[in-house]
């Protein structure tokens, strides 16, 4: 695990571990192996682990779906991190270099829409954001970084 | 990958449990949907899901679900759910399927539910 270095502004000091996984079906469940081994390193309760290995897949198949990611590869980064009054936290940053889309034009999804036919499925967003504390999501022409935070 | 769903079913009476093991994605919501639609085909009024081999659900595979759920609305039976990991439970609430199918803890509990004992 690295320490500090390459971290964003505002993360001094923390840890973080970085892998790469390719456009490929089920690799989003060898990231979730890293969230998971990271979140007991802090002993984060089980359930919190989960939330966050759910969220990470979820952000993993959106962007599967839906990037079109120009290098087939998906960038992710673990932090793990101490607020200044204690509190600890698992970090992720799942990363592509897709088209990009705007999340404030995404149709909150509703299940009697999908009893209507319409579609199923775009519930990706919407479950991130239950399941994670803090959620950050950046998208443009060069690709888009979904940023999610959970305390333990 | 090893982490692949595998599904078993039991028929009591009427009612189908139809019991997962692994993770539910594209590829284990089909695989429950064709087990329970045959069961439905075969006469089962009620499907009970037991997930307490299951730790993830996928939107995916929950969009599967809700397909199920759809059919089996429309046939007038029932469909419920027990073993949920909390995350499982909580993401069902937070997509409303919650709303649509009965959630119980354990499968004899869901099995009490869709089999009502006459007052």
């Amino acid at each position: 695990m690295s320490q500090g270095g390459s971290a964003p502004p505002g993360l001094a000091g923390a840890r973080e571990v970085s892998m790469t996984i390719p456009v490929a079906p089920e690799m989003e469940i060898v990231a979730t192996a890293q969230a998971a081994a990271l979140g007991e390193y802090i002993a984060m309760a089980r359930d919190k682990i989960d939330e966050v290995k759910l969220a990470l897949v979820e952000a993993c198949i959106n962007a599967f779906e839906h990037a079109d990611c120009r290098d087939e590869q998906l960038h992710l980064t673990f932090r793990l991190g101490r607020e200044p009054k204690g509190r600890e936290w698992l970090e992720v940053e799942v990363l592509d270099k897709g088209r990009g889309f705007d999340s404030s034009r995404v149709e909150p999804p509703s299940i009697e829409k999908s009893f209507a036919g319409h579609r199923k499925r775009g519930w990706g967003l919407q479950i991130i954001r239950s399941l994670m504390d803090e959620v950050e999501i950046t998208s443009g022409g060069g690709g888009t970084r979904i940023l999610m935070r959970k305390y333990k | 990958m090893s982490e692949a769903c595998k599904v078993s079913a039991e028929r009591r009476g009427d009612v189908a449990i139809l019991r997962t093991d692994g993770y539910i994605n594209n590829q284990g919501g089909e695989e429950i949907a064709r087990e329970a639609y045959a069961q439905l085909e075969s006469g089962a009024r009620a499907l009970v899901l037991n997930l307490e081999k299951t730790r993830i659900v996928n939107s995916i595979g929950i969009s599967i679900l809700i397909e199920v759920l759809e059919k089996v609305m429309d046939r007038k039976g029932m469909l419920a759910f027990c073993g949920l990991t909390p995350t499982i439970d909580k993401t069902f609430r937070i997509m409303g399927l919650a709303q649509y199918a009965e959630i119980y803890p354990t499968q004899e509990d869901a099995l009490r539910g869709v089999n009502p004992q006459p007052a």
